[in-house]
């Protein structure tokens, strides 16, 4: 076990850590976010020819073969700089799914664009009623000669506003929360059918609503030809999270630096707001949480390819109870330590506060994840 | 990076795993289980049962006595021993006064204490804390006057655990009064046959007497038991008190108290079924996992970083001996819960181990003493409040 990076990953790192610094400063971003897309199309051509949009993937589909150790690198940094571009839903959740859910063929016509920065992918997958419970899924295929026709709505589709070709779930068999019976298709968002209504989400990110009204795909258009997706999606949504508690991580950790700095420039009562021992037990309390969450986004990244599922369940479910909880703590500290300019727009404290409670409900909030992680029987097991 | 162990790790971890379940005791092991508390000889013979496999002190540097094992191997192997569960080897001894006397020590001081401290031939006690120093250690007052190749020391020590069992103490002495609270403090080594030193008996919430106050009158100390130059003793305590604190965060007994609540919910009737079926119950536990969890990673990075740090402490260890002592004390209050009313009843002989284990449910009558002893967790080794001062000093800069 060591947690050194090797030669590879310390230039991924070197890379995504210039990338932020050059060029996402705060006026930057702001500019980014009135782009017409909500963030910068200049950006991810950038992205591409770093090769982070072909990091996760085998080279055999045209990717770099980075694991979750590299995918946690970027994401980390995704989190430092409050990344607006559609990294993690495109690259690592849709991108994720196709890669393991999609016949050769398949990954062939999807990938190949998608590494390239040309082609913008999004996972169609949840619903109103849902929640967090990944089985439950309403939206319907069924089969028409040789056509498969899909109806059914999907609510809170990170970036697929802008995606131009959506993995969509879809129940062929089964009533509504059975775990058999789901299966995966690449629908073009343009095809005749489709609907969406695209929206800024609190942390000025993007998301859709997709309304599927008759959408007919060829047959070609199954995924992997599997109508068992259930543990295909479970574990591209374990990806997402992992990679989720490494952009966490970063942000709370530049929500963190920031802090300090301030205890360490703002003056009351005539001298330097650092000096009270009240505000230095606040900000180690803080970096506690920070070194506890980040131990468990390492912790996750190990876990995500664990091939035993309930193993990897629980880890995921574990690491993510603790990155909620202490991205709540952090930056509610964070913005409480700013004092009266971290409740303002124009301070970026606050701004992490956005992204970190808009992470801590994506994919299942700490109640969620607690209570899979008590049923599935907790981290030790009670015989020896 | 890689974050899983090796074959080779798996195998030493089965090994040691091996060798445990062989080595311990059978009686000791139950006392273990149990929460009672160990006699001298009991410990004594098990760390010689450790010291005869070259185990005792594995952190020490191999040419005295410790294994040249990566950082990984050292933490499999506290792990398996909280585990097993066996008992851990005295920390006066082993994390403390071996890795100083390694550090700080004359080639003729190592020759002859570290092989003693190793097979606890010499049980060490801790000379540190005092009436008016306790956070504030460095303004202890117990002094040392030069008497030819003597010192001759003066003053009270408190909080002197196991000093009633101990050979030897290391004790901090003033050995210059009028240079400034840091400066002026020397790290002696006291035979405790000496005449002049007695003790008196502190017994602790748990019912057990394990601590001490200790009175100093007129001791003569040779002043070739000075360890590190005199009035520099100060560096030798702060390097010994951070090789201490990463010691403390003590993940494997946590997680064998988590286990062993676990293990006993099953039997605990609850409403219709037992506890261990409550989901409330089941989610109380699982939060406390995830801590404990996380907590072991942030140990493993520390571990993994140790040889960049050298003599001076990786100041992350202080976020191991804060958070390590919250988990230890939340496991006991789990346990406690779990006890219900089967922790009511005080048994004086079955905590201190005098009486053996007689029926199943003897497992809770330590339950509430452990709960309480462990309270000193926190306050030990610098108060999880020091160690906020501490942080925001050295990581924070503040």
């Amino acid at each position: 076990m060591n947690f050194d990076f090797n030669e590879e990953q310390r230039m991924i790192k070197d890379a995504v850590d210039r990338l932020v610094a050059d060029r996402y400063g705060f006026e930057q971003r702001a500019r980014y976010l009135g782009e017409a897309d909500g963030w910068s199309r200049e950006l991810w051509a950038s992205y591409a020819e770093l090769g982070l949009l072909g990091l996760p993937f085998a080279e055999a589909d045209g990717g770099f073969a980075g694991g979750p150790a590299e995918t946690m690198i970027v994401m980390e940094a995704v989190g430092r700089g409050l990344l607006l571009e559609p990294y993690l839903a495109s690259v690592v959740l849709a991108g994720g799914l196709v890669a393991s859910a999609a016949d050769e063929d398949q990954r062939a016509e999807i990938l190949p664009p998608l590494i390239a920065g040309e082609r913008l992918l999004a996972f169609a997958h949840s619903e109103a009623q849902a929640r967090y419970d990944l089985a439950d899924v309403d939206t319907r295929a069924r089969r028409d000669r040789d056509h498969w026709v899909i109806d059914g709505c999907k609510r809170f589709v990170l970036h697929g506003d802008c995606a131009d070709q959506l993995i969509v779930s879809a129940r062929v068999s089964g009533e509504r929360c059975d775990p058999d019976g789901i299966a995966l298709f690449v629908v073009d968002a343009k095809a005749v059918g489709v609907s969406r209504r695209g929206y800024q989400t609190q942390d000025r990110l993007r998301a859709a609503d997709i309304t599927l009204d008759g959408v007919r795909v060829p047959l070609v258009a199954l995924l992997g030809a599997s109508r068992q997706a259930l543990p295909l999606i479970e574990k591209a949504v374990d990806g997402a999270i992992a990679a989720l508690c490494a952009e966490a991580v970063g942000a709370m950790q530049q929500a963190f630096d920031m802090t300090v700095e301030y205890l360490k420039l703002r003056k009351q009562f005539g001298v330097l707001i650092g000096s009270f021992q009240v505000l230095q037990h606040s900000a180690v309390d803080m970096l506690v949480m920070i070194e506890q969450a980040r131990s468990m986004a390492y912790y996750a990244s190990m876990m995500v390819n664990e091939e035993d599922v309930l193993e990897r369940r629980r880890a995921i479910a574990a690491a993510k109870v603790q990155i909620n909880r202490s991205a709540r703590f952090v930056a509610q500290q964070a913005v409480q330590l700013h004092g009266g300019i971290g409740v303002t727009e124009e301070c970026q404290v606050g701004h992490f506060m956005r992204r970190l409670s808009m992470i801590e409900i994506l994919f299942g909030d700490a109640d969620h994840h607690l209570a899979q992680l008590a049923r599935d029987g907790g981290l030790i097991a009670a015989d020896a | 990076m890689e974050l899983r162990f090796t074959p080779e790790e798996l195998a030493f971890r089965d090994e040691v795993r091996d060798f445990l379940r062989n080595a311990v005791p059978a009686s000791i092991r139950r006392k273990v289980e149990y929460g009672q508390r160990l006699s001298k000889e009991e410990m004594v013979n098990w760390v010689q049962i450790l010291n005869a496999k070259g185990w005792s002190c594995p952190a020490w540097a191999p040419e005295w006595g410790g294994q040249a094992w990566s950082a990984t191997q050292h933490y499999i192997f506290k792990e398996e021993l909280h585990m097993a569960p066996a008992p851990e080897p005295i920390s006066f001894n082993m994390n403390m006064i071996g890795p100083v006397l390694i550090a700080f020590g004359t080639q003729q001081q190592k020759e002859h204490f570290l092989p003693r401290v190793a097979n606890m031939d010499y049980w060490f006690c801790q000379g540190f804390s005092e009436p008016g120093a306790g956070s504030d250690l460095a303004s202890l007052r117990t002094s040392a006057v030069r008497d030819g190749d003597h010192y001759v020391v003066n003053g009270q020590k408190l909080w002197t655990s196991t000093a009633h069992h101990a050979d030897w103490c290391f004790v901090l002495v003033r050995t210059d009064a009028t240079a400034k609270k840091q400066q002026g403090i020397s790290f002696v080594l006291m035979d405790m046959k000496t005449p002049g030193i007695s003790i008196r008996p502190i017994v602790t919430l748990d019912g057990h007497h394990e601590t001490n106050e200790m009175f100093l009158d007129n001791v003569r100390i040779p002043v070739s038991n000075l360890i590190g130059e005199e009035n520099r003793g100060w560096d030798v305590a702060k390097f010994l008190l951070g090789s201490e604190r990463g010691g403390i965060a003590r993940v494997g007994l946590s997680k064998f108290r988590v286990r062993r609540a676990k293990q006993l919910a099953r039997k605990t009737p609850a409403g219709d079924g037992v506890l261990a079926d409550q989901p409330r119950f089941r989610e109380r536990v699982a939060a406390l996992e995830v801590e404990l969890k996380a907590l072991e990673m942030t140990q493993m990075r520390v571990i993994a970083d140790s040889d960049k740090f050298g003599h001076s402490p990786d100041p992350r260890s202080s976020i191991l001996k804060m958070k390590g002592s919250e988990l230890q004390q939340a496991a006991t209050e789990l346990l406690m819960e779990v006890a219900g009313y089967d922790a009511l009843e005080y048994d004086h002989a079955f905590v201190t181990g005098e009486r053996e284990v007689q029926h199943d449910d003897d497992w809770a009558r330590t339950i509430a003493p452990n709960y309480y002893w462990v309270r000193h967790v926190s306050i030990v080794g610098g108060s999880n409040e020091i160690q906020h001062n501490i942080l925001a000093k050295t990581l924070l800069g503040l």
